[in-house]
C-alpha cells in the first residue's frame, strides 16, 4: 500500500508532457490515476517516473461538431456522464460512464486513461468499439489516429507506445435511426464487468440496417459479436429476432473466455446472452 | 426532563466529529522523534524458515532497526478464554515468527525506519529462505488423519473439544417421526473496520512508564495483557484508544503489532507507530466464523421439536486469538434452543487449528451461527412436512415469560415474548396476503422467496462468576464514575470504551433522565486507562446492558447525596423531601426547591454539610449483573431472483427487535441497520477464499465483495419493549441483533426462492453464478 520511491513530474502542456516522456525512458503518464496509482500502491508497477498531465489544458473538454464527438482524455467519467451532448449523441457511452465504479472514480477516472490502461473488465473499451471511435495519439513522430478495432491490442496493451500520449477520442454522433445502449454485470466488489456489452443498430423503416455488438469483461480485448450483429441486420427489432441474435454470440466469444472465483467461464459465456438480449433489446428501443 | 430525555431520538454527538474528519485516530498521532514500524509477513501459509538474514535491509535509508523472532525476547501471545473440560491445547503463539510460519501474514521481521515509505523499501531488502510445506485449511479436514500437523504438541490439530448437552438426546432421536439434516458452512468473513488496526508506542525511559495508543474495543484488557506479554507492571502502563475506527470484534483481541511496536519503543527510547496497510488487515486481522456443521432435527409429525443433534469443526486459524475458543463453544452452543421449546440438546464443538489467519469475535460471534442452526432446520422441518415455516415456529416457540425460563443448555433466559414479537411480523407484513403474492408472481414465472427469522441472543456479557465457570479470563462488571462540577456540569467516566455505538450520547442521556441536568451539561469520557476506572470493555452488547446499569446506579447514588444535602440544606428531614426534574424540595413546597446545580455548587464548596457527609459530588459504582440479557426478535425478507443469471435482489426487509426500553430510537434504528447488513453480506456476498496452498484470494476490496447501499432496499425497523427484569432500567442491549438474526432470514428466504426447483441446500454466499448452477440442477445440486 506504499509505492516503490519515484520522481513526480508535472507537464504543463501537451508538448512539455511530449518531451518529457522522451527524455525519462520507463516513465509513466498518470491522469486520474485510478488504474496506475493502485497498481503503484500494490508495487505491481513501480515506475522511477512519473508524468503528471492532469492540468494540460489541451486534453480537456468534450464538444460535438462535423457529426463527431470529441472528448479530450482528461475528461473524467462523471463529466461524461453528465453530458448532455455525450447522452444525446453516444447514449451508450454516456449511460456506461454512469457505471464505472462508484462516484470517488467517477470524479477523479478518466476516460484516457481508462482506455489506455484497458483492463479487460473495464466498460469504456468496449463501448468505444460499439460506436466506432477513433483514438488520436501524439508521440515523437507526430500525430497520428488508431480506429478502435486496431487499438486494443491484448489485455492492458494497446496503440499507445510507450512515449506516446493519447490526447482525444472522437465518437461518431447518433445517426438518424440509430440507438446504443450498455448492459452491465457488475462484479459486487470491484464494480468492474463481469458481463458487459455495449450494442448499438441502425433501425430504417422498422428494419434494422447495422448492429455493432461488443462485449468486454470476457476476453482479453472487446469482443465483436459478429454473428450476433449479422442475425440483427434486415430484420425487424423484436424480442424474438433479439433474443435469436443474443443466442449465437457463444461462436464469438471461442474458448478464452476468462474467469476467476466469482464467476467461471463457463457461467460468464452462459450468461453473455443474456446481457446481449438486455443491451439490445435498450438499444433498439432508443433507435430514433 | 427524565421522561423527556429517555427515549428521545437526538442525534449523535460523536457525529459532528466523525464526519466532518475533525475526529483522531491513532494513526493521526505523530510526535518528535517518532519511528515507524513496518512487518514482514510470510508469503507462505506453512513453511520452515531455513535462513534469514536483514543485513541489506539494516543499511537502507532511514532504518534505525530490525528485529527477527531470534531478536524479539517478548512472552507468547495470550489466549484468554479456556473453555472448561476441553482439553484446550493453546500452541506457541510467536510475536515474531522463530524458525516456522503457519499462515500468509504471520509475521517473520519488523523494520524500524523514519518513514513508513523507507520502512516498506526495506523490506524488499530482507533475504528470507523458505521450504514450504503442505498447507491445512478445511477445518473438518485438518484434524482428520493424513492432515498436515501444524504444532508439535498438538495432534490432529485439535486445539479443543468441548460438548455441551441437556436433556436425552437419544431418546429424543428414537422417538421421532421426522429427523431432518443438513450440513451448513459458515464461511470465513473478513469484519472490514473501516479504521486499520494501529499503535503507537512511547516508552519513557527515564521513569520506566509506557504509553499506548492503541485501535483496541477494551484498553483495560490490552493493559493487563501487555503487562503479561512485555513484563511492564500495570502501574506502569497507559493504554489509550483514542477515536476507534469500528471493531465488530476483531478489535477485542491484542496482536503482535502493538506488542512489536512497544518493544522497539523500549530498545530504541523513542515512539514507534505502527499502522497496517488495507491488504495486512486482509491477511493478518482476525477472521470470523469459518465453521462446518452437520447437524440432525428430530421432531414428531405434527411439528414438535424433539431435539437437536449437532457436531461443529471450528477453524482457529494457526494460533488461538485472544478470546476465539470462547465464540464457537460457550457463545454457540448455549444458544442452539434459540425462541423454541426444544427438550434435548447436543453439540460436539471440534476446534481445529488451520493454515489461515486467526479467528475471532466476529460481530454476534457464535450467536449467528447458533440462530442459523435453529432458524435452518425449523425451515427444513416446515419443508418436510410441507407446512408453512411460520407454522411451526409457532408451535415450538416458547411462550411469553416476564422473569426466567430456562432452557435444555443451562442458561436461564431473562424475558421475553416471541409470540407477540412474531405476531407483530405477521401483521406489518400481513404475511397471508405476502404468501398469495408469491404464488401470483411463481405463475407470472418470477422466482420470488420469502423467508422468516426468529432468534434470542444472549448478551450483556455478563455475570463475573459465570465468566469464570466458563474459562473467560477476566470479570465482566463494568464501572462508571459521575462526578458532577461545582457549576453542575457533569463528567461521567467508563471502565467500557464505544468505538462507534454512541454511547457518548445515549450515556448522557442516562445521565440526564436520572438527575435533571441537560444532556449537554454531561460529558462521557471513556478509553483511557488513566483517566477512567477499571472496565472489561465494548462487545457482546454489553456496554449499555452491563456499563449502563454502572452508569445508572452511580447516578442514583450521586443523587442519593444530593437530596440529603438539600434537606440539609432546607433544614429539612429527609423523609419529607421530594425530587421532580432535577429539583429538591419539600413536599408540597416545589416553589423553594434546590435544583441539582445548586446542590453540586455548595457540596464542591462544603461550607455547610451535614455532620459526617464528605465533600464533592461523585460516586462510582462497580456493577456485576446477575444474568445475562437476552434481547430477541423477528425478521422477514423478500428476495427475487434473476432465472437468467442467479442475482438474487433482496427486495424488502422488515427488522422487529426487542432490546427492551430504548434510550435513543434513532441509535437503535442505526445499530439495526448495520447489524442487518452485516449478516446480508454473509448470506449474499462476503467470503473470505483461500486456494488449496493457503494463499488469500479474497485479499483486497476489489475481491470481497462487502454490502452496498444499492443493492439494499430501504430496511423496516420495529420494535417491541420486553424490560429485562434485572437492569435497574431493563435494558438488554442491541449492537449485533441485527447480524444474528439477517443471515438466516435470508437465506431461508433464497432456499424458499428456489424449493419449487427443488434446490434444498446451498452454501452461502449466495453469489451469481452459485445460484444459477442450483437453478439449473435443481434438485441434483451439490448443496453445501
Amino acid at each position: 500500500m506504499y509505492a516503490s520511491n519515484f520522481n513526480y513530474l508535472r507537464a504543463g502542456t501537451l508538448a512539455e508532457a511530449s518531451a518529457l516522456l522522451q527524455k525519462n525512458p520507463g516513465a509513466k503518464v498518470l491522469a486520474g490515476g485510478h488504474s496506475l496509482i493502485p497498481l503503484m500502491k500494490l508495487r505491481l508497477a513501480s515506475p522511477t517516473v512519473v508524468i503528471d498531465i492532469g492540468r494540460v489544458p489541451e486534453l480537456r473538454g468534450i464538444s460535438l461538431s462535423g457529426g463527431a464527438l470529441t472528448i479530450g482524455a482528461l475528461t473524467t467519467h462523471a463529466e461524461l456522464a453528465a453530458s448532455a451532448a455525450v447522452q444525446d449523441a453516444a447514449q451508450a457511452l454516456s449511460e456506461a460512464a454512469g457505471h464505472v465504479g462508484d462516484p470517488a472514480v467517477r470524479n477523479r477516472g478518466t476516460i484516457g486513461g481508462n482506455v489506455a490502461h484497458a483492463d479487460p473488465a473495464s466498460d469504456l473499451p468496449a463501448v468505444l468499439t460499439a460506436l466506432g471511435a477513433t483514438f488520436h495519439i501524439t508521440g515523437p513522430g507526430g500525430r497520428r489516429s488508431v480506429q478502435a478495432s486496431d487499438f486494443f491490442k491484448g489485455m492492458m496493451n494497446t496503440a499507445v507506445g510507450e512515449h506516446d500520449i493519447l490526447t482525444t477520442i472522437e465518437v461518431p454522433a447518433r445517426a438518424a435511426g440509430q440507438g446504443s445502449a450498455y448492459a452491465k454485470f457488475e462484479h459486487p466488489a470491484s464494480r468492474y464487468a463481469v458481463v458487459g456489452v455495449a450494442a448499438c443498430v441502425i433501425v430504417n423503416g422498422g428494419t434494422c440496417v447495422a448492429a455493432s455488438i461488443v462485449l468486454c469483461g470476457l476476453t482479453s480485448t472487446p469482443a465483436r459479436a459478429k454473428s450476433g450483429e449479422q442475425a440483427l441486420v434486415g430484420q425487424a427489432l423484436t424480442r424474438e429476432t433479439i433474443a435469436a441474435a443474443a443466442g449465437k454470440v457463444g461462436t464469438d466469444l471461442g474458448s478464452d473466455v476468462l474467469g476467476d472465483i466469482f464467476a467461471s467461464a463457463e457461467y460468464r459465456a452462459a450468461v453473455a446472452p443474456v446481457y446481449v438480449r438486455r443491451a439490445v433489446e435498450a438499444a433498439a428501443s432508443r433507435a430514433r | 426532563m427524565s421522561s423527556r430525555i429517555f427515549g428521545s431520538g437526538i442525534r449523535r454527538r460523536e457525529d459532528p466529529r466523525l464526519i466532518t474528519g475533525a475526529a483522531t485516530y491513532t494513526d493521526d498521532l505523530t510526535m518528535p522523534g517518532m519511528l515507524h514500524a513496518v512487518m514482514l509477513r510470510s508469503p507462505h501459509a506453512y513453511a520452515k524458515i531455513t535462513r534469514i538474514d536483514t543485513s541489506r535491509a539494516r543499511q537502507a535509508p532511514g532504518v534505525i532497526a530490525s528485529y527477527t523472532g531470534a531478536d524479539v525476547n517478548l512472552n507468547a501471545m495470550p489466549c484468554a478464554w479456556l473453555p472448561p473440560n476441553s482439553s484446550l491445547k493453546i500452541a506457541k503463539y510467536p510475536t515474531v515468527a522463530v524458525d516456522t510460519v503457519r499462515y500468509v501474514g504471520d509475521i517473520v521481521a519488523v523494520v524500524v525506519a523514519e518513514t513508513p515509505e523507507q520502512g516498506y523499501d526495506a523490506l524488499e531488502l530482507i533475504d528470507v529462505e523458505y521450504r514450504p510445506l503442505n498447507a491445512s485449511l478445511d477445518p473438518q479436514k485438518s484434524c482428520a488423519p493424513g492432515a498436515p500437523q501444524l504444532h508439535e504438541d498438538v495432534p490432529s490439530n485439535l486445539a479443543f473439544q468441548w460438548t455441551v448437552s441437556g436433556g436425552d438426546v437419544d431418546a429424543a432421536f428414537k422417538n421421532a417421526d421426522v429427523v431432518v439434516k443438513e450440513r451448513i458452512v459458515q464461511q470465513r468473513l473478513i469484519p472490514n473496520a473501516m479504521e486499520p488496526r494501529a499503535a503507537l508506542a512511547k516508552w519513557a525511559g527515564a521513569s520506566g512508564e509506557l504509553t499506548l495508543w492503541n485501535t483496541t474495543q477494551n484498553p483495560h484488557i490490552l493493559r493487563y495483557l501487555t503487562s503479561v506479554v512485555t513484563g511492564i507492571a500495570e502501574d506502569k502502563l497507559r493504554v489509550i484508544a483514542p477515536e476507534v475506527g469500528g471493531g465488530f470484534g476483531c478489535k477485542i483481541p491484542a496482536y503482535p503489532g502493538e506488542f512489536l511496536a512497544i518493544f522497539a519503543s523500549r530498545k530504541l527510547n523513542r515512539p514507534v507507530k505502527w499502522t497496517e496497510t488495507r491488504s495486512e488487515n486482509y491477511q493478518a486481522t482476525t477472521h470470523g466464523r469459518d465453521h462446518v456443521q452437520e447437524v440432525e432435527l428430530a421432531a414428531t409429525k405434527d411439528g414438535t421439536i424433539l431435539g437437536i443433534r449437532a457436531r461443529s469443526w471450528s477453524a482457529m486459524g494457526a494460533y488461538l486469538s485472544t478470546a476465539a475458543p470462547g465464540i464457537p463453544t460457550i457463545l454457540h452452543g448455549l444458544m442452539l434452543s434459540g425462541v423454541y421449546n426444544v427438550p434435548a440438546i447436543k453439540e460436539d464443538v471440534y476446534g481445529v487449528y488451520t493454515n489461515a489467519t486467526p479467528v475471532e469475535a466476529y460481530r454476534g460471534a457464535g450467536r449467528p451461527e447458533a440462530t442459523f442452526i435453529i432458524e435452518r432446520m425449523v425451515d427444513k422441518l416446515a419443508a418436510e412436512l410441507t407446512m408453512d415455516p411460520v407454522a411451526v415456529r409457532q408451535k415450538n416457540l416458547i411462550p411469553k415469560f416476564e422473569n426466567g425460563h430456562s432452557v435444555a443448555t443451562g442458561l436461564t433466559y431473562d424475558s421475553g415474548d416471541y409470540p407477540g414479537i412474531l405476531k407483530k411480523l405477521l401483521d406489518h407484513v400481513n404475511y397471508e396476503a405476502l404468501r398469495k403474492e408469491q404464488a401470483a408472481a411463481r405463475t407470472a414465472g418470477k422466482i420470488m422467496g420469502i423467508g422468516v427469522g426468529t432468534y434470542v441472543e444472549i448478551c450483556g456479557l455478563g455475570p463475573s462468576q459465570v465468566a469464570s465457570a466458563v474459562g473467560f479470563q477476566g470479570g465482566l462488571w463494568e464501572s462508571a464514575i459521575v462526578r458532577v462540577h461545582p457549576t453542575g456540569k457533569v463528567n461521567v467516566f467508563i471502565g467500557a470504551s464505544p468505538h462507534g455505538q454512541g454511547e457518548e450520547t445515549t450515556f448522557a442521556q442516562l445521565v440526564a433522565a436520572e438527575i435533571g441536568v441537560a444532556v449537554d451539561d454531561v460529558k462521557v469520557v471513556h478509553g483511557d486507562t488513566e483517566t477512567t476506572p477499571m472496565g472489561w470493555g465494548t462487545y457482546g452488547s454489553r456496554t449499555t446492558a452491563v456499563g449502563g446499569a454502572a452508569l445508572v446506579l452511580a447516578t442514583r447514588k450521586v443523587k442519593e447525596k444530593a437530596k440529603l444535602l438539600a434537606a440539609h440544606l432546607l433544614e429539612a428531614a429527609v423523609e419529607d423531601m421530594d425530587y421532580d426534574d432535577g429539583k429538591f424540595f419539600v413536599k408540597g413546597s416545589p416553589d423553594k426547591a434546590k435544583t441539582i446545580q445548586d446542590i453540586a455548587l455548595m457540596a464542591n464548596l462544603s461550607w455547610n454539610m451535614p455532620p459526617g457527609m464528605e465533600g464533592g459530588l461523585e460516586a462510582s459504582m462497580f456493577y456485576d449483573p446477575p444474568n445475562f440479557t437476552y434481547p430477541f426478535g423477528a425478521h422477514l425478507a423478500v428476495v427475487e431472483i434473476d432465472g437468467d443469471t442467479g442475482d438474487v435482489t433482496l427486495k424488502r426487509y422488515v427488522a422487529i427487535d426487542d432490546c427492551g426500553p430504548q434510550i435513543n430510537p434513532i441509535i437503535v434504528e442505526g445499530q439495526v441497520h448495520g447489524g442487518v447488513v452485516q449478516g446480508i453480506g454473509q448470506a449474499l456476498w462476503e467470503e473470505a477464499v483461500y486456494d488449496a496452498n493457503g494463499q488469500l484470494v479474497t485479499g483486497s476490496m476489489l475481491d470481497y465483495a462487502l454490502p452496498r447501499a444499492d443493492r439494499l432496499p430501504n430496511i423496516e425497523v420495529l420494535s417491541t419493549v420486553t424490560p429485562s427484569p434485572h437492569h435497574p432500567l431493563g435494558l438488554k442491549g442491541i449492537g449485533e441483533a441485527g447480524t444474528i438474526a439477517s443471515t438466516a432470514t435470508v437465506y431461508n428466504a433464497v432456499m424458499d426462492a428456489l424449493a419449487p426447483m427443488g434446490v434444498k441446500t446451498l452454501r452461502m454466499p449466495f453469489t451469481p453464478e452459485r445460484v444459477w448452477r442450483a437453478i439449473h440442477a435443481g434438485g441434483k445440486s451439490g448443496g453445501n
